[in-house]
């Protein structure tokens, strides 16, 4: 019997009939073919979550992005007009990366009353103009007005900033990010601007790694350690049911009960926890009280802990009862390799207590996820020996067959395209 | 090296603890043997109510550098609770050679 009431077909899973309930083949996640296909069917056409407007104080205020993924750099500034605005990081006159700092690929950050390349000192206002050509007569019939940064298609939903690298992709960011996401507005993001901002070189594959955070069956078990024993054997007891999942489109989210936040047994959680009321669900007090948007605690569960969303490709919203929230960037590099950021944001203290709540929170992430980087490495090799090919997964592993089943729908898409395109192109020569 | 508040003078011999940078802390755990970190966590975890009691006689954003030094102590003491609380070693278990680094952390 399930602890928490199921859909009538029986399962999550079934209740979304196209995701399929048989074994799934991880050939996606090791396929360095597919990837490249990736690349460019989803990475060159989706809308990518970059920052938020937090980074971006002031006029002139900017930051760097690179997506490997789409082989590029972006560079995303606060203009003279309060906008914000994204550009390819690349100079009009010979193509050098125009914004880094000693490496050329290491992200950056800053303020500045105009962008200046480096090789020649061309320079360009925060509006993306042309304004100074280094000896500009020896040009020959050269307009500043043609010779612009390349703009990026740059939109913002509640203070997360996305870009999107597919001029011909007109959906506006808000209807991409589709019903979830409407009912998360009104969530105050905005007051949580205490940041702890952490980043891995994972061994995996993206999507491997946002399987990991997508399901809890696996936080009984890998994670049994964490807890006092007390706690860990009444966890693998009951293992881990969610309290609900949705889908919509390509995005889907899991609810889940809160664990210890506030324990109801305090000798379940370790020493300084009790004295710092914190742990891995975050500060036990409340900074601020919150009605919740629609999309949080979907079954309105008295025991709701985090509700983590997917928004696919690559950015993953956890937002927890007590009030905080994280964010999962998951950059790819190549075929079994990305970058994962992950991201909290509380709001600002004002006690010590509130400050080391916070802090313990943070440190407490660090080491689960340190165990998750680590064992999805091993997932990764052990998928590449294609020793065995098809996967069982379980109910409580729905967001798994959507995030596969997605990127697969995305690549074959692209791929339809593209041969229709040949075709015509093979018609008309 | 870091000074404590007079009070705190108990907690002086751990002042290498106090590190501003989760970077700095973390690669001291590392390099720390268990002995040590139970040293600096007995003495530093029955005194953690008591430094956050005389931090908040100074608002977070204008800490004097006594409670400032005390506070980055407690810091150290919240990183060294999972090693010396619950792994009984330094290193994150099968954790391996995975590593995550702070990329952003609060001025305070």
């Amino acid at each position: 019997m399930p602890h928490f009431p199921k859909p009538a077909e029986g399962s999550w899973t079934e209740h979304y009939p196209y995701l399929g309930t048989g074994p799934v083949t991880y050939e996606d996640s090791i396929s360095p073919e597919h990837y490249e296909v990736e690349r460019k069917a989803i990475f060159g056409r989706t809308w990518l979550n970059v920052g938020r407007v937090e980074q971006l104080p002031r006029v002139g205020s900017y930051f760097t992005k690179e997506i490997d993924a789409a082989n590029t750099s972006v560079v995303v500034v606060r203009s003279a007009d309060q906008q914000v605005r994204a550009f390819y990081n690349m100079c009009r006159h010979r193509g050098n990366k125009l914004v880094w700092q000693d490496y050329p690929g290491e992200e950056t950050n800053g303020t500045c009353r105009q962008f200046t390349c480096k090789y020649h000192g061309w320079r360009y206002n925060l509006e993306g103009d042309l304004t100074f050509i280094q000896q500009e007569p020896e040009f020959f019939d050269v307009d500043k007005a043609d010779y612009g940064l390349v703009p990026v298609r740059v939109e913002t939903w509640e203070g997360f900033i996305f870009v999107n690298l597919d001029a011909h992709d007109t959906t506006p960011l808000r209807d991409y990010l589709g019903e979830l996401a409407r009912g998360l507005e009104g969530y105050p993001f905005d007051q949580m601007t205490q940041v702890f901002k952490y980043r891995a070189v994972v061994g995996a594959n993206w999507k491997l790694f946002i399987d990991a955070f997508t399901e809890f069956y696996h936080a009984p078990v890998l994670h049994a350690r964490q807890a006092v024993s007390a706690e860990s054997q009444k966890l693998s007891q009951f293992g881990y049911e969610a309290l609900s999942y949705q889908i919509a489109g390509p995005h889907g989210m899991v609810s889940s009960w809160g664990g210890m936040s506030p324990p109801k047994d305090l000798d379940m959680v370790k020493p300084i926890e009790r004295v710092l009321h914190s742990g891995l669900f975050g500060p036990w007090d409340r900074p601020i009280e919150i009605e919740l948007p629609p999309s949080l605690n979907p079954a309105r569960s008295p025991v709701w802990g985090v509700d983590s969303f997917l928004f696919f490709p690559n950015f993953m919203l956890l937002v927890w009862a007590p009030n905080w929230y994280l964010t999962y960037n998951y950059w790819p590099t190549s075929y079994n390799t990305h970058i994962f950021e992950g991201t909290l944001y509380f709001v600002p203290p004002k006690t010590a207590r509130e400050r080391l709540s916070q802090e313990i929170a943070a440190v407490t992430f660090k080491e689960y996820a340190l165990q998750d980087g680590n064992t999805l490495e091993a997932t990764q090799t052990m998928l590449e020996s294609r020793a065995v090919t098809q996967f069982p997964l379980g109910d409580q592993e729905i967001l798994l067959r959507l995030l596969h089943h997605t990127a697969r729908e995305y690549v074959a898409d692209y791929q339809r395209q593209q041969s229709g395109t040949s075709e015509r192109v093979g018609a008309t020569s | 090296m870091a000074t404590l508040p007079a009070e705190f003078a108990d907690l002086e011999p751990f002042a290498d603890w106090c590190l501003e940078f989760e970077r700095e802390r973390y690669a001291k755990r590392l390099s720390s043997s268990m002995e040590e970190m139970q040293a600096f966590y007995d003495a530093a975890f029955p005194r953690l109510e008591a430094a956050m009691a005389y931090i908040d006689r100074s608002p977070l954003d204008a800490l004097p550098d006594d409670a400032r030094h005390l506070l980055w102590l407690c810091y150290s003491l919240v990183n060294v609770s999972f090693p010396v609380e619950v792994w009984r070693q330094p290193y994150v278990p099968d954790s391996g050679a995975a590593s995550m680094d702070v990329v952003v952390e609060p001025a305070v």
